[in-house]
């Protein structure tokens, strides 16, 4: 089981208190309308399915019920970060560097 | 019966005797002993019959690796476990045993025809020989596989035994008590760090309960033993026996069953049989030392064929001699040191047969000195004995080539291929393996675990080797918890130490092809199978395992993968790390589904939730049905009432005078704040601004993509504040909705959102006196159409508690909906039953209520719709505030294919000869149309309508909105109905039974 970092209660904790919530940066555009069906199908369906680092979403539910967001390898499943939502998308370069 | 035990050997309590029974006949033991170790002092190998070909076999380890001796172990009525090895199972008196795979009995068994059969048997068998003709397979194929297959006979009654599960946090978890682990212990057992050391056998000590001859800093080894063991203790390391760490998780999370009562001959009152824990471990320290390898050759499974230390441990720890006239065969020095140990205890070793042209001075020297008979450079080429092995053949090589073959009589031939380094848990990591070219073997590489290997689990060979690196690896973990350990392994003397050679099959000079030479002797797959699966393209280690099953039996190929890996690379023409290893996968051992599930059976397997009204239903004899997590009242029959009678009875009462609902099971969200309306705006596809204070509305959710999620009605009770309520099954995901876009797509709206599902308890009431009963009850509104109309809400008193009420409905009469706080529902309710007393009050169920809704056409989101239907689709186009610049959905409404004509409507059908349909039956436009037919629909919701006078139904049906009146035929098994298509309202489509 794996042990997560909610970046609002800014302490780590067992993987059962989350749920997974798709994909991270995947923005609804303000004004939907003006959007054509391709990008629309883009928004609704189409993801990303990295072997390693991925941008995802996370929800505290059985804590502080918060979205946040997070970057995790698919290969290992630990989380390399988390971090508030809103927050800009953390560089990939800083964060594998710290990998030994 | 012979007795096998040697007077004063082992660590078995002789004076303690312990009768049991095999196969309804009793033997007796002694306390220490397992099933194993007590039939062996019997003079009794043949303990099994093998899988695929019924063969008879006896145990070939003495532990947890076990492939052969399984068998069935019960403990009175209801207490039966199949599959036990027999090598870990201890005794008891009265412990009841019985032998597998076998009919009518062990000694003489059908089966084994299979056997004479095996040339027929190799690898993909089943692929190949059940593959015509094609009608065989349902009647004739699969019969006859699934009588043939399956390990033991699964038990038959609910298991009566407790189980539990605990968690536990600890800075340093030490897998295996051996060497390795006691001296790991040691060293991470400094002030401050919680150290708990586990393993899966009885007691304590590995290796060390099997080499009585050692010294430990110049004690005993066994003394030794006891006093570290009680040393740990005092300095608060917490040791578990009988404990398997069955599996390894993430970030150092490590599954443990621990065995409490198996081994006890009463069962303690307050105990559960076994408990799963949950440990998270700052570091993890693997010392679960090395498994002994078999060799492959001709006729290497018959009972009295062991691996040459378990004969030791046997002889060293249960007191018992599995042999008189025992050959020893082995690639390996540690088994000559099997053969000098049973020599010791009266044997009379036949010979050692190595297959190494020449071997260590000192070990020939000391054969020599007992009169034991060495062959170097020789192989094992056949066997004989039906249940017990009575001859090995033997064959000097010499340059590749196989002399002439001598013929050896024994009872038992103790075999040693070397040693494999237990990776199991290791590789539920995905820690890297390195080839170790010298060993013939995988070593433990890399892992991003915090976990270290210690001992002959990273290829270190020797008691003090495993003494050694196990407190460097100790000393090593306390300092990465930011300790100082100085802590140094004691002196050992005696030590065995040895190296070997690695084998593939032995050379034969007999035709290879007919061999029995057994690799994996749970799955019964042989060396042939191999070298076949590899002919056949299998070019993958993956793909020979699955051909052939090499690995995939219950002790997943602890024994066998190493030597399947070393044919396969072989017949392949590439190195071993080329080829690879395949992945183990947890449990490292077979585990009881009561461990895994524990507390989570019976009640406690998933949680009811019950409205405050259950209790009452159920004294009134309702009928339940599950609806999501809720247990809701389904109908009430009268005695002597079937379902349709009940709800034929219930319908009517409600449409002619009063009916009364629990509805508490309806999810409720309070949303509150500044910009409520706005966000309701946003979320909903309804307009919201201009709904007053103290008005309701039907509101419809939609995903992103334009289909409905779910709906409800919704009140505005003040300017910032809407009721908003889900269906029953959808409350939980509409609040992660709304808290979604609300968190992250919309964080500058001034919103609050509380689930208020278990806080508020909704007691419906409809049909036409259902104002009359209720008027005089509520207090601050008037009940009249004027003042209260349809659709209206307010904040009030109802039988003198508060309320929010609702004039709703979702049967087509006057309705309303109270809402109480929970803990005063059942008041309401009984105020409500007694008062509507005059009015013949009943209470409904869901069916009734589902039945009431259909026949005004009112959708239930999941049954009517399935994620793919629009508003439009159900008809409620004019749900949609179109002129709204945004709602979540309004985008997806206008794709494409949401827009295409010819999309599935909901619409109503009504069958041309009366009958009911089927809900899920699928609809087709020709009936006389070729199979496979064109579908254009399917039956959503159907009922017997008391009101129409026949039955009704809901269904999508392919452009059903321009298709009213027209003709659709739903085929079944024995006929085909044909029914029309109406709208779907049934009753009332003026709605005028809604005035009061």
């Amino acid at each position: 089981m794996l042990l997560i970092h909610c970046p609002y209660c800014d302490e780590t904790l067992p993987e059962v208190e989350f749920t997974y919530a798709g994909q991270a940066h995947v923005v609804r555009a303000a004004d939907p309308a003006s959007q054509s069906d391709e990008e629309w199908e883009n928004f609704l369906y189409i993801r990303s399915n990295p072997k390693g680092p991925h941008y995802e979403r996370w929800r505290h539910l059985h804590g502080c019920g918060r979205f946040f967001n997070a970057v995790r390898d698919t290969i290992s499943d630990r989380f390399l970060t988390t971090y508030k939502a809103g927050a800009p998308r953390p560089e990939l370069s800083s964060l594998l560097g710290d990998r030994t | 019966m012979k007795s096998c035990r040697v007077p004063g050997r082992g660590r078995v309590d002789a004076s303690r005797p312990v009768t049991f029974t095999f196969d309804g006949r009793r033997y007796g033991g002694v306390a220490g002993d397992t099933v194993a170790s007590a039939l062996l002092a019997n003079g009794v190998h043949l303990m099994g019959r093998s899988f695929k070909y019924h063969r008879p076999r006896g145990p070939v380890s003495a532990g947890s690796e076990e492939p052969n001796a399984l068998v069935g172990t019960r403990r009175g009525p209801g207490r039966f476990e199949p599959n036990t090895r027999a090598t870990v199972q201890e005794i008891w008196d009265g412990l009841e045993v019985t032998s597998q795979n076998r009919f009518p009995s062990l000694s003489f068994d059908l089966g084994a025809v299979n056997d004479a059969g095996y040339m027929l048997f190799s690898a993909g068998f089943y692929y190949k020989t059940f593959m015509w003709p094609r009608g065989f397979w349902d009647k004739v194929y699969e019969p006859f596989i699934r009588r043939a297959a399956g390990l033991g006979a699964s038990p038959t009654e609910e298991d009566p035994d407790s189980y539990a599960s605990r968690n536990l946090h600890c800075d340093v978890l030490i897998v295996g008590a051996g060497p390795a682990g006691l001296a790991a212990a040691r060293a991470a057992a400094v002030e401050g760090l919680r150290v708990v050391l586990v393993d899966e056998n009885a007691e304590a000590g590995g290796t060390l309960l099997s080499e009585p001859h050692l010294q430990i800093d110049g004690r005993p080894v066994w003394d030794w033993l006891a006093s570290e063991l009680s040393v740990l203790k005092a300095l608060g390391v917490r040791i578990m026996t009988r404990t398997t760490a069955i599996g390894y998780y993430h970030q150092n999370m490590v599954g443990l069953v621990e065995k409490l009562t198996d081994h006890l001959p009463a069962l303690p009152a307050d105990t559960p049989r076994e408990r799963l824990w949950r440990v998270r471990a700052g570091w993890v320290v693997l010392a679960q030392g090395a498994i002994e390898k078999p060799l492959v050759f001709n006729g290497n499974d018959r009972p009295g064929v062991m691996l040459a230390g378990a004969a030791q441990t046997y002889l060293n720890r249960y007191g018992v001699r599995v042999g008189d006239r025992p050959v020893v065969l082995t690639s390996h020095d540690s088994a000559w040191f099997a053969a000098f140990d049973l020599q010791g205890a009266g044997a009379r070793v036949q010979a050692i047969v190595d297959t190494r042209p020449s071997v260590r001075e000192d070990l020939l020297h000391e054969a020599r000195a007992l009169g034991i008979p060495v062959k170097l450079g020789h192989t094992a080429t056949a066997s004989s004995g039906r249940l017990r092995v009575k001859s090995l053949r033997v064959n000097p090589v010499q340059g590749g080539r196989v002399g002439a073959p001598v013929t050896i009589a024994c009872d038992a031939v103790l075999m040693s291929g070397g040693w494999t380094p237990s990776l199991h848990l290791f590789s539920h990591t995905q820690g890297k393996l390195a080839w170790d070219e010298e060993q013939t073997t995988f070593l433990p590489a890399e892992t991003r675990e915090d976990c270290v290997i210690a001992g002959a689990g990273r290829g270190l060979w020797g008691v003090q080797a495993a003494l050694e690196d196990g407190a460097a690896r100790g000393r090593g973990v306390a300092a990465a918890l930011g300790k100082d350990s100085t802590a140094r392994a004691p002196r050992v003397q005696g030590d065995r130490t040895g190296t070997g050679i690695t084998q593939i099959e032995l050379p034969t000079d007999l035709n290879a092809g007919r061999a029995k030479a057994f690799v994996d002797y749970q799955n019964d797959v042989t060396a042939k199978d191999l070298r076949l699966a590899v002919r056949e393209g299998m070019h993958s280690i993956e793909h020979v395992k699955r051909y052939t099953t090499n690995g995939m039996a219950t002790d997943q190929g602890k024994l066998s993968n190493i030597n399947g890996l070393n044919i396969a690379a072989d017949a392949l023409g590439r190195p071993q790390p080329q080829v690879g290893l395949t992945t183990f996968r947890p449990p490292y051992t077979p585990t009881t589904f009561g461990a895994l599930a524990n507390y989570h059976r019976g009640d406690h397997f998933e949680l009811t939730r019950k409205t405050p009204i259950d209790a009452w239903a159920e004294a009134q004899g309702a009928a339940f049905e599950p609806v999501g997590q809720w247990r809701r009242a389904w109908y009430f029959p009268r005695p002597g009432e079937d379902m349709e009678a009940a709800v034929r009875r219930e319908c009517a009462a409600v449409r002619g005078s009063v009916g009364i609902f629990d509805a508490s099971t309806l999810g409720k969200i309070e949303v509150v704040g500044p910009d409520a309306v706005t966000f309701m705006e946003r979320m909903y596809t309804n307009p919201w601004a201009k709904l007053g204070v103290g008005r309701c509305r039907y509101g419809l959710l939609l995903g992103d993509d334009g289909f409905i999620r779910d709906d409800g009605v919704i009140g505005r009770l003040a300017p910032d504040r809407f009721h908003v309520t889900t269906t029953t099954g959808g409350a939980a995901r509409v609040l992660n909705m709304m808290e979604d876009y609300l968190q992250t797509e919309w964080p500058d709206l001034n919103v609050w959102l509380t689930s208020t599902t278990e806080q508020w308890s909704t007691v419906a009431l409809n049909g036409p006196n259902a104002a009359k009963l209720l008027a005089p009850l509520v207090e601050g509104v008037d009940l009249t159409e004027e003042a209260f109309p349809h659709m209206s809400c307010a904040e009030c008193t109802v039988a003198g508690l508060p309320a929010r009420l609702f004039r709703v409905s979702f049967t087509g009469e006057i309705g309303f909906e109270v809402n109480v706080p929970s803990p005063m529902a059942m008041q309401l309710w009984e105020r409500l039953w007694q008062e509507g007393q005059r009015y013949g009050i009943t209470a409904y169920g869901t069916e009734t209520m589902h039945v009431l809704r259909a026949e005004k056409g009112y959708i239930i989101v999941g049954q009517d719709t399935d994620g793919t239907v629009t508003p439009y689709d159900a008809g409620m186009g004019w749900a949609v505030g179109k002129s709204k610049p945004d709602f979540v959905g309004k985008r997806g409404l206008a794709r494409p294919d949401l827009v295409a004509k010819n999309r599935r409507h909901l619409v109503g059908l009504l069958t041309q000869d009366g009958s009911r349909l089927e809900e899920g039956a699928q609809i087709v436009f020709d009936p006389d149309q070729p199979i496979p037919m064109t579908m254009v629909g399917h039956v959503t919701s159907s009922y017997h309508s008391e009101a129409v006078g026949q039955p009704i139904a809901l269904a999508l049906v392919e452009g059903g909105q321009d298709r009213m009146g027209q003709t659709v035929h739903i085929p079944m098994p024995d006929r085909t109905i044909a029914a029309t298509i109406t709208g779907t309202v049934f009753v009332d489509p003026e709605n005028t039974r809604l005035k009061i």
